[in-house]
């Protein structure tokens, strides 16, 4: 009698870990569905690292890069292809230069205040010329890095561009905006990163699926 | 059923486990008691960055203090009750026989809810004094001396980010706060997406916020110092990243600092909607 309850607590348990496991499996698989950090070479020739990071914002990813083609999502250049990673992995107290092309439209940003570029080295420079503020119903994206004070909003392109990307990647010769920024990395440290427009079109109050998941619209910055 | 109290003891020659159970409790409570008060009470949270801190630590000590006897009352009784009445041989025999005990039932009875009702009273009193740090909805029914001169502050929550508007400063809005010293804060705590809670530690206060909702905490604060501010309310991706540090700092390096904030905020200013209780900017839905 006594053998058989033993038993049965035995797989009770047995049943409760694997059960565990499989839920932090599935979890994790959820999170970060397979993404790979991006290692930027950085440049040591001056007395501080410099990094130059380019991404593009897309407002569907597409089959080839996910599992969720319609999904809005940043990409990284990476050895001139581009990949879905927002992991990158960056020097301590470097001077990262960063270049984004938008081939999004506007969504808005919900508090206004994050149309001010904040936390930069120098001003954001839209299309080659620079700005203080966004008006809110003009950004994308923002790409922001709360921890290190960083805002930056990024320009959309109009709706009646010509020549619009469907699926990322998207080829330069499509209607697109150039943000470009550059800021301070600081000391060694896991900040992450994020977008605060709503911009997760079919999700409630656009703040589902690509903005609650890393690999699209979230990231961390691993400053090493 | 027989109630009387020396039937539960009446083996010959068993000892007196009640007396001496007592005696063990009370010579450990009476140790241990002062130890706690006087040696643990000041080091319990969140510390003494403002006079609802303060009030808390107090509060935590009382209770701490109070429940040092009931806590050394379940685990000595736990430990006498294992050592004492372990089984000494391997054979099976029957125990003595258990009778109820109604004085000690009506002792148990007493005491409880005496316990539960002080203190139930004690923090309602503490409450009464200035809300303790805590949120009080859009009419704040505890208010401290001097609430209508108190510097008003909203507290936006959003996904992921806490930001502050400074009503009395042109309706500047800042990424960082930063308070005067020695100053009453009226705090109006709201969110514009998801529910959140904002915590600012040290200060000791904690307050949801609720969409549209005016959620109204005071804080007095004290001398200069950082303080830790924290989402305390699960709310997606980013709610662990969503802490930034906080400072109380002298009143003159506060003018200066929302003089620098209104001017490098200017450009953003007349985008701003206008100032009110909650903060739910149109459009109020976006992509969704």
């Amino acid at each position: 009698m006594t053998g058989r309850l033993g038993l049965k607590i035995a797989g009770v348990l047995a049943a409760v870990a694997v059960g565990g496991i499989l839920i932090g499996f599935y979890i994790g698989g959820w999170v970060q569905p397979g993404i790979t950090p991006y290692n930027p070479v950085a440049q040591t020739t001056t007395a501080k690292p410099t990094v130059n990071l380019t991404l593009q914002t897309v407002a569907a990813v597409g089959p080839t890069l996910s599992p969720n083609p319609d999904w809005v999502s940043y990409l990284v250049r990476d050895d001139g292809r581009w990949k879905r990673s927002t992991i990158f992995t960056l020097p301590a107290h470097a001077l990262v230069h960063v270049t984004i092309y938008n081939f999004d439209g506007a969504s808005g940003l919900r508090n206004p205040i994050l149309g001010r570029p904040t936390g930069l080295v120098g001003p954001e420079i839209v299309d080659g010329k620079p700005i203080t503020v966004m008006p809110p119903d003009e950004p994308s994206h923002t790409f922001a890095v709360p921890q290190l004070g960083i805002v930056v909003p990024v320009a959309p392109v109009g709706d009646d561009a010509k020549n619009q990307c469907g699926y990322a990647p998207c080829a330069m010769s499509m209607a697109h905006r150039t943000i470009e920024f550059t800021f301070r990395t600081g000391k060694p440290g896991k900040y992450r990163w994020q977008c605060f427009v709503p911009c997760a079109a079919g999700f409630v109050d656009g703040f589902g699926g690509p903005m609650q998941t890393i690999g699209y619209m979230d990231g961390f910055l691993n400053v090493v | 059923m027989s109630t009387n109290a020396a039937d539960t003891t009446a083996i010959a020659g068993a000892p007196n486990h009640g007396k001496r159970f007592l005696t063990i409790w009370i010579v450990a409570s009476v140790i241990a008691t002062p130890l706690v008060a006087i040696f643990l009470g000041d080091l319990l949270p969140p510390g003494d960055a403002s006079a609802q801190a303060t009030q808390q630590v107090f509060d935590n000590s009382w209770l701490l203090t109070i429940s040092t006897p009931i806590f050394l009352f379940v685990l000595i009784l736990l430990l006498y009750t294992v050592f004492s009445f372990r089984a000494r041989t391997t054979e099976l025999v029957d125990g003595p026989p258990m009778r109820g005990n109604a004085r000690i039932q009506l002792l148990w009875m007493i005491i409880t809810p005496a316990v539960v009702l002080f203190l139930a009273g004690f923090g309602t009193y503490e409450l009464w004094q200035s809300g303790a740090g805590g949120g009080q909805g859009p009419n704040a029914a505890f208010l401290p001396a001097g609430y209508k001169q108190a510097l008003d502050v909203q507290v936006i929550g959003q996904q992921w980010a806490f930001t502050y508007r400074y009503p009395t400063y042109g309706g500047v809005e800042t990424p960082h706060l930063v308070l005067p010293a020695r100053t009453l804060v009226r705090l109006h705590v709201t969110s514009l997406d998801a529910v959140h809670s904002f915590w600012a530690y040290q200060l000791g206060v904690k307050a949801d916020a609720n969409p549209g909702v005016d959620n109204v905490a005071y804080v007095q604060t004290k001398g200069p110092e950082a303080f830790d501010i924290h989402c305390a309310e699960l709310c997606g991706l980013w709610h662990g990243y969503m802490f930034d540090t906080g400072h109380v700092v002298a009143s003159a390096q506060f003018a200066s600092w929302i003089k620098q904030q209104q001017s490098y905020f200017a450009p953003v200013m007349k985008y701003l909607p206008k100032y009110s209780t909650s903060y739910l900017p149109d459009p109020q839905r976006r992509a969704g």
